[in-house]
């Protein structure tokens, strides 16, 4: 399971990356956010993937979830949103302000 | 256990919520944000004065008791520099409520600077390394909205770059979060130190170290500043002020922090590759400097120069050279702020912003020319400004390890500050007065008193060395053996169970 998890997060960190390279605003936002979702994915992983035990430790503790990588994602998950809200606003201003919508034609607004 | 120790940032957070409120009332949020940054400088104060008798602090929340839950871990490194923020912070605020004009106030200018203030001080305070990060995440959200305030073209596309590089920065700070837990099964950082010091240090950690590296020395602008003159530029002269003082010293924190505390075992690797970067950040930012004619650049540059110049005190890694780094930071955050400010002045009062533009500002504000001037004395570690001690102890570190490589190149950058500060010196406030005095624009005496009192306080910090001298030195001993921090983390009887 970790292993198929594992590859997963490969192909999401590959896709983020060809996104993150090009030069339009909506491809490096989308990138950010597929990245994201990589690293949540990796850190569900970290935490070791069991099925059926609960997230208590018991007098035996033999078999239990570890719930804190899900407290993490969680919290993750909230600022990449704030995060990815922001910059999606900023991308459009940006279009309503210089009616460019990747970098190099910003870059050449800027310049005249 | 101690709930002051959670004020530094409560404070700033709720009253900017509180003042998000009062849109139209600027006298109200004036007063109140004030209020807020000057008593959480106060409580960092009363915090430093408890640590020399009652020992390193700490604040479990919600009574969890560490390592289960998230904690404050308040030492002299952190509280010193709670302590510079906050009052770095009010005196940006006091000069932002005389030059930022009603628009930017009615847009939320004073709660986004208080978020930012609550971020920082959050990231100084934590003892847990997720929390780092969450506290990161909200001085950097503070930071965006600042940086876009006001929505000029260059500003927004200054912005998206910032944004970008910093969301990569944060997710690959997540992503070392991952393989530290993966690896280690905590992120308390005291129980990393000792989980790391039980298991040793091996590949494996040191590359995770490395992955913490790249993303510190992003933030902090560490080598990888490609992003900073730009964005530090664009924004108005008191944001900028706070970005320059407060931002980049936040990475360097949380650099100086892990890198004394968690991965220790294999300086041969980490410290040296620190090393490496700081000297080119050294000899970057000093070609950056000179390299350019717009006065704000010139100034950013000079904060990626004072970066690589506190990291090679973290390259050394002995006590002496240690204390230098943190008198330097404490130093860096009140010269740099001044320096933003007397700039930013400069640009808004003559309406231009390069050298050859303007000449003979001297005869028009001779004030700001010689508060310009003190600055950069300061900076360039003239006594008895607050730069020398800093330099000095840094030169005697450096000596001590034998990094002379490191030495010779930290002090050339000097020259190179002096020299850069000196172009603007020369070209703008000496020759010719091109400013009639009937054009003159007015010089408000309250602009002016923020600058006043930074200036005050380089003096103060270079002539009250002696009391600064013992939070400095205990600050300093706790980075080099920090089983005093590990212990007022971990219960003894708790350390010997696990």
């Amino acid at each position: 399971m970790e292993t198929l998890i594992t590859l997963l997060v490969g192909v999401l960190v590959m896709v983020a990356v060809y996104l993150l390279l090009s030069r339009n605003f909506v491809r490096i936002i989308l990138g950010t956010a597929v990245l994201s979702h990589a690293i949540h994915l990796l850190i569900l992983a970290m935490g070791g993937l069991k099925k059926g035990g609960a997230p208590l430790l018991t007098e035996e503790g033999s078999n239990y979830t570890d719930a804190l990588p899900q407290a993490l994602i969680l919290t993750a998950i909230v600022i990449s949103f704030a995060v990815t809200a922001f910059l999606l606003v900023l991308a459009y201003r940006i279009y309503r302000e210089t009616g460019a919508d990747n970098l190099d034609n910003v870059r050449r607004e800027l310049d005249d | 256990m101690t709930n002051a120790l959670v004020y530094p940032v409560l404070i700033p957070l709720l009253t900017a919520i509180v003042i998000t409120f009062f849109r139209n009332s600027l006298i109200l949020q004036r007063i109140l944000s004030f209020l807020a940054t000057a008593s959480s400088a106060g409580i960092g104060v009363y915090l430093l004065m408890r640590i020399q008798s009652d020992g390193i602090l700490r604040l479990d929340f919600g009574g969890w008791s560490p390592p289960y839950g998230i904690l404050f871990v308040g030492d002299s490194f952190a509280l010193l520099l709670v302590t510079a923020a906050a009052t770095v912070t009010s005196l940006i605020l006091l000069y932002a409520f005389s030059t930022i004009g009603e628009s930017f106030e009615k847009m939320y200018v004073y709660p986004f600077m208080l978020f930012l203030l609550a971020g920082v001080n959050g990231s100084f305070l934590t003892g847990d390394v997720f929390n780092l990060f969450v506290c990161f995440e909200v001085m950097l959200l503070a930071s965006y909205a600042l940086l876009v305030l006001g929505g000029r073209k260059v500003q927004l596309v200054e912005a998206f770059t910032y944004i970008t590089i910093n969301v990569l920065a944060s997710w690959f700070f997540l992503l070392a979060i991952a393989y530290l837990y993966g690896a280690t099964g905590t992120l308390n950082m005291a129980h990393l130190a000792v989980r790391v010091t039980e298991n040793g240090q091996g590949a494996m950690l040191t590359i995770i170290s490395l992955l913490f590296l790249l993303v510190f020395s992003l933030k902090a602008g560490l080598l990888l500043y490609f992003w900073l003159p730009g964005s530090y530029s664009a924004p108005p002269a008191a944001i900028a002020a706070l970005f320059g003082a407060l931002l980049t010293k936040v990475g360097i924190y949380a650099m100086v922090r892990l890198f004394t505390l968690v991965f220790t075992h294999s300086p041969e690797i980490t410290h040296s590759i620190i090393g490496i970067m700081a000297a080119l950040t050294l000899i970057g930012g000093s070609i950056g400097a000179l390299s350019t004619r717009d006065i704000r650049q010139i100034i950013s540059y000079n904060v990626v120069i004072a970066v690589g110049f506190i990291l090679v005190g973290l390259a050394a890694g002995n006590e002496v050279a240690l204390q230098g780094s943190i008198y330097y930071v404490l130093h860096d955050m009140v010269v740099k702020a001044m320096l933003f400010l007397a700039g930013g002045l400069m640009i808004s009062l003559t309406g231009k912003a390069r050298i050859g533009e303007i000449s003979g500002l001297l005869k028009n504000y001779p004030s700001l020319g010689w508060l310009f001037f003190l600055a950069m004395l300061s900076l360039t570690g003239i006594p008895p400004f607050s730069g020398f001690i800093g330099k000095v102890l840094l030169g005697e570190g450096l000596i001590e390890a034998e990094t002379y490589v490191l030495l010779t190149l930290a002090f050339l950058s000097s020259l190179f500050v002096l020299y850069s500060l000196l172009r603007i010196f020369l070209n703008c406030f000496m020759g010719e007065a091109v400013i009639g005095e009937e054009e003159q624009v007015k010089l408000k005496k309250s602009t002016l008193f923020p600058i006043v009192v930074l200036g005050v306080l380089t003096f103060a910090i270079g002539i009250g060395a002696d009391v600064l001298a013992p939070f400095v030195n205990d600050a300093a001993a706790t980075l080099i053996d920090p089983q005093s921090y590990i212990e007022a983390v971990l219960d003894k009887d708790w350390l010997l169970k696990d």
